[in-house]
């Protein structure tokens, strides 16, 4: 540990009440920053936050196990969190019921997409087959992409980093990308958000209003499923599973 | 009150989630059987509880900050990334674009055909 670092944070630097703390305060000021530039998608408070966090944890020669391990009440709310998903999703049961031919098309569509784009793409730039086994489910979301992975023969926490790098490019560029190509509906736009960069280009699509947050919420639920279901077979037609 | 027997539910409802997962062993987040179980219980109560739905509006919008401590594990593959960076970044970032924009295309394509209901 750091010399000056170290006696400030004494015995506290694996204690969950520093390391949420810090979190919760680097987490909100990146929110304000995000907000105060009118929302620039590089200032996206995930990644200004992760940006300091890691900073931190370097600085103050904090190995990501402790910080991991203290902050594991944060990840255990991943869960209930991930079950309240439902309840957008219920507030649109109307349009859902009137949408699901298309929703049913274009989530078999862009999950097919997401796993032959990110193993094509890495495939063509010469990645190795683990990086291949572990980039194929990054389009959803991070607790089922992992599992996926493990079992396919990936590698875990290499994905985790695939599933941020995915859901921070989407939520970045998904927007302004659909509003190139004219694609303006809310609807189609928070669809497309969840299939492609899961919980958090959901995080960014309840920024833009419900409507896209609760589409964007069903692509990522329908997605986690489709991926759980669909990677070992694309995986095990390539004759690598 | 309400608040906490929003939060009861939902905590119910992944535990019902993980059992279902563990006992079929099936290779899927408990979590997300839990999302899929919260649905159905809506839809056979037919209404939406008022703490249930304060609590995901309070949560849904700061879901990315619950993803920090995970994000940041980034660290644990600094070696891998300086020797794979160039595939690894363009397939999670130009394959995500290519993934939105296809649904996108193929959602409003559906819903040109399908005349916007049915």
């Amino acid at each position: 540990m750091n010399e000056t670092l170290a006696p400030m944070l004494g015995g506290f630097s694996a204690e969950p009440i520093l390391w949420i703390t810090v979190t919760l305060v680097v987490y909100l000021i990146a929110l304000k920053v995000y907000q105060r530039f009118n929302g620039h998608p590089l200032l996206l408070p995930v990644l200004t936050a992760v940006v300091v966090i890691v900073g931190i944890l370097l600085l103050s020669h904090t190995p990501y196990q402790d910080y991991d391990h203290a902050t594991r009440f944060l990840q255990f709310l991943i869960g209930p969190a991930t079950v309240a998903l439902a309840v957008p999703l219920y507030i649109q049961l109307p349009r859902l019921k009137r949408l699901w031919k298309p929703i049913t098309v274009a989530l078999l569509v862009g999950c097919c997409t997401a796993i032959l784009s990110a193993l094509g793409i890495a495939w063509l730039f010469g990645a190795s087959t683990e990086t291949l086994l572990s980039l194929a489910p990054k389009s959803a979301t991070m607790p089922i992409a992992m599992e996926v992975s493990a079992l396919t023969g990936g590698i875990a926490s290499l994905t985790t980093v695939a599933c941020a790098i995915t859901g921070i490019s989407g939520a970045m560029f998904t927007v302004g990308l659909l509003r190139l190509f004219k694609i303006k509906d809310p609807v189609a736009q928070g669809f497309a958000m969840g299939v492609s960069a899961h919980a958090i280009g959901t995080g960014r699509a309840f920024q833009s209003g419900e409507t896209m947050g609760a589409f964007s919420a069903l692509g990522l639920s329908l997605n986690g499923i489709a991926t759980a279901l669909i990677v070992p077979i694309v995986l095990a037609l390539l004759g690598w599973f | 009150m309400p608040v906490l027997y929003a939060m009861a539910t939902l905590l119910v409802m992944q535990l019902a989630g993980e059992v279902f997962v563990r006992v079929l062993s099936l290779p899927v987040p408990g979590a997300l059987v839990g999302l899929l179980l919260m649905f159905a219980g809506l839809l056979f109560r037919g209404r939406l509880p008022k703490g249930l739905r304060d609590v995901a509006a309070y949560v849904l919008p700061h879901l990315m900050f619950l993803f920090i401590p995970a994000v940041a594990g980034v660290t644990l593959q600094f070696d891998r990334l300086q020797r794979e960076w160039l595939p690894f970044v363009l397939a999670c970032t130009l394959g995500t674009a290519i993934t939105a924009l296809v649904t996108a295309v193929t959602f409003c394509w559906m819903l040109k055909r399908t005349g916007g209901s049915q």
